[in-house]
């Protein structure tokens, strides 16, 4: 009798285990079985014409330099926030433990804020100061949004690395600054980029946090005070267009978008495999 | 004291950081705040009571009340914790005391591109498959005709997007159970079975319950994958098989044209303030009994 519970649990187990890879290739087989009849070269290399929502010409590149340009750039504000914070958490702020947890609790919580919180969040501080739907607010909202995804990312990976590598360099008289970029970073490269990539693939595939405060346009942004159009937005409003070739596009951005989270897991994958050339194992 | 290069490159680096935590730790409160002052004037119109419990949203006339898109949520995040839940547990079960180490390696990129699939691609999926499938295999089952954009769809497709969260929280947790405390089972003539019933899960239960909080808070945020497919019909839903609204489908739709109408942000500011005190209250709960996790162990 007992045996029989054991083998019942064990074949939902087993059950479970399939059913959750089976759903990832259900996932990734519907969205390229839909998108790849309708990602050309056409479909990348132009902006639609006639408007997005009812024009039939055109592509989606508007959103593919959109997206591009608004991820890269909170990436790069992101990470100019999140490096120093994740550094000094594991170097010049390591003594005050407690600091550093409470710091750690706060980040975990900001985590998990969903991202619309944060878009309208942004908009009402955009009205306050009289601010329209542009680039620059949107990258600095998902920038903002990603931060504690990036610090907690950069310092799960710096936490590993053992003390004494750390004191050693102090000792030796280097500054808090020279132990945290000539030792700290040189050891955990891949880590770091890892978590670029992180908020890189967080950035460009939210949608939440930029339906307002990025807008959307048909043309290709020319300043940073332009509205944006963005891949998740492009799926999201031409999904619901009456017209077929509006869909279409709509498809072959999910596809698109899809294959960049792929990639970015894959780039992932290989650095934290191989890129250990410059790490001191102990 | 004479100041070399590297001491001042050192103290401007240090200066650096702190304003990189301050801007974290102000950010925190300040969301807070935000949102608190926005949503304050639609309190001086109406009774807290009259907000939350009441179902009667007329904007135009100034009424405010959310219970349809507060009953959508619930409803919608109850689905999808409920299948998810016991899916993760069984898999994270398998994948820590069953399984070769090899699975898990390999289960770790499918987690990983579960949780880094965009929320949009997810609602894509959902109007391609879960849709069709509730309107044509699901609701005719149970004798209902219905369009497939239900609430049921919306926690299917929700229950898959939390999968990730909540199975690599399990498994964290899981194996963090001491082999010594399954060898005494073991030893005391338990069959394996036993052992995982009563002392792994056992042990492990407050790490699961936090798993599962972290689900909710996770399913209850969600925004455009769930407005997809949801129908967006503001009424408060009888069965799984009507269209729901939920909270944060009701902030994106209606976010840029509010302006026109007197209170109507302020309405909406309120239903993202209650986003985020859930949000933030199921995360404080399950990362505090998390951490207490980590100190016994």
């Amino acid at each position: 009798m007992k045996r029989v519970e054991e083998i019942f649990f064990r074949t939902l187990m087993y059950g479970a285990v399939l059913v959750i890879t089976g759903l990832l290739f259900l996932i990734i087989y519907s969205i390229i079985s839909k998108g790849a009849s309708s990602l050309s070269w056409e479909m990348v290399s132009q902006t639609p014409r006639g408007g997005y929502y009812f024009g039939k010409e055109g592509g989606i590149l508007n959103a593919i330099i959109g997206s591009l340009y608004l991820s890269a750039g909170a990436t790069a504000l992101a990470f100019f926030i999140s490096l120093p914070v994740a550094l000094g958490m594991n170097i010049y702020l390591a003594k005050y433990r407690r600091m550093v947890n409470g710091l750690r609790f706060i980040l975990d919580l900001l985590w998990g804020v969903p991202s619309i919180v944060y878009g309208a969040f942004a908009f009402s501080i955009m009205i306050m100061v009289g601010a329209r739907a542009s680039l620059m607010a949107g990258i600095i909202t998902v920038g903002v949004f990603i931060v504690p995804i990036m610090i907690r990312a950069m310092d799960e990976v710096f936490k590993t690395v053992p003390r004494g590598l750390t004191e050693s360099a102090l000792s030796l008289g280097a500054t808090f600054t020279e132990t945290s970029f000539g030792v700290l970073v040189r050891q955990c490269a891949p880590g770091v980029v890892t978590a670029l990539l992180l908020g890189f693939g967080r950035g460009i595939g939210d949608a939440a946090a930029v339906l307002f405060t990025t807008g959307y346009t048909d043309y290709i942004p020319g300043s940073l005070s332009q509205p944006a159009a963005t891949l998740p937005l492009a799926i999201f409003f031409q999904l619901g267009s009456p017209i077929e070739e509006v869909r279409e596009r709509a498809f072959a951005a999910a596809l698109l978008l899809t294959l960049i989270i792929l990639l970015i897991s894959v780039i992932t994958r290989i650095l934290s495999n191989r890129f250990n050339k410059n790490r001191i194992n102990f | 004291m004479r100041f070399s290069k590297r001491k001042i490159l050192d103290l401007l680096s240090a200066y650096w950081m702190y304003a990189g935590i301050a801007l974290v730790v102000i950010l925190f409160g300040f969301i807070g705040v935000v949102l608190f002052i926005k949503a304050s004037p639609v309190f001086y119109e109406q009774s807290v009571s009259d907000i939350l419990f009441s179902d009667d949203w007329k904007p135009l006339s100034g009424k405010f009340g959310m219970l349809a898109f507060i009953i959508s949520s619930l409803y919608i995040t109850l689905i999808a914790v409920a299948i998810s839940a016991p899916v993760c547990l069984l898999a994270a079960i398998f994948l820590t005391q069953y399984a070769d180490r090899r699975l898990l390696t390999l289960m770790q990129p499918v987690i990983d591109i579960l949780a880094g699939l965009p929320s949009v691609i997810y609602g894509v999926w959902g109007i391609i498959v879960i849709v069709p499938f509730v309107s044509d295999v699901i609701a005719p089952a149970f004798g209902r005709e219905t369009n497939g954009y239900t609430i049921l769809s919306a926690g299917l497709v929700l229950a898959v997007m939390i999968i990730p969260f909540m199975l690599n929280i399990m498994i964290e947790v899981l194996r963090s159970v001491p082999t010594d405390l399954k060898e005494a089972s073991l030893s005391l003539g338990a069959t394996y079975w036993q052992t995982i019933k009563y002392v792994v899960v056992k042990k492990s239960f407050p790490g699961i319950a936090s798993a599962i909080g972290l689900g909710v808070s996770r399913a209850f945020g969600e925004t455009i994958a769930v407005l997809m497919v949801a129908g967006n019909v503001t009424r408060v839903p009888e069965n799984v098989f009507q269209p729901g609204y939920p909270l944060p489908a009701l902030i994106a739709n209606n976010y840029g044209e509010m302006m026109s109408i007197p209170l109507y942000d302020s309405a909406l500011m309120l239903a993202a303030l209650v986003l985020f005190v859930v949000v933030i209250f199921f995360n404080l709960i399950a990362r505090s009994s998390i951490i207490r996790l980590e100190k016994y162990s």
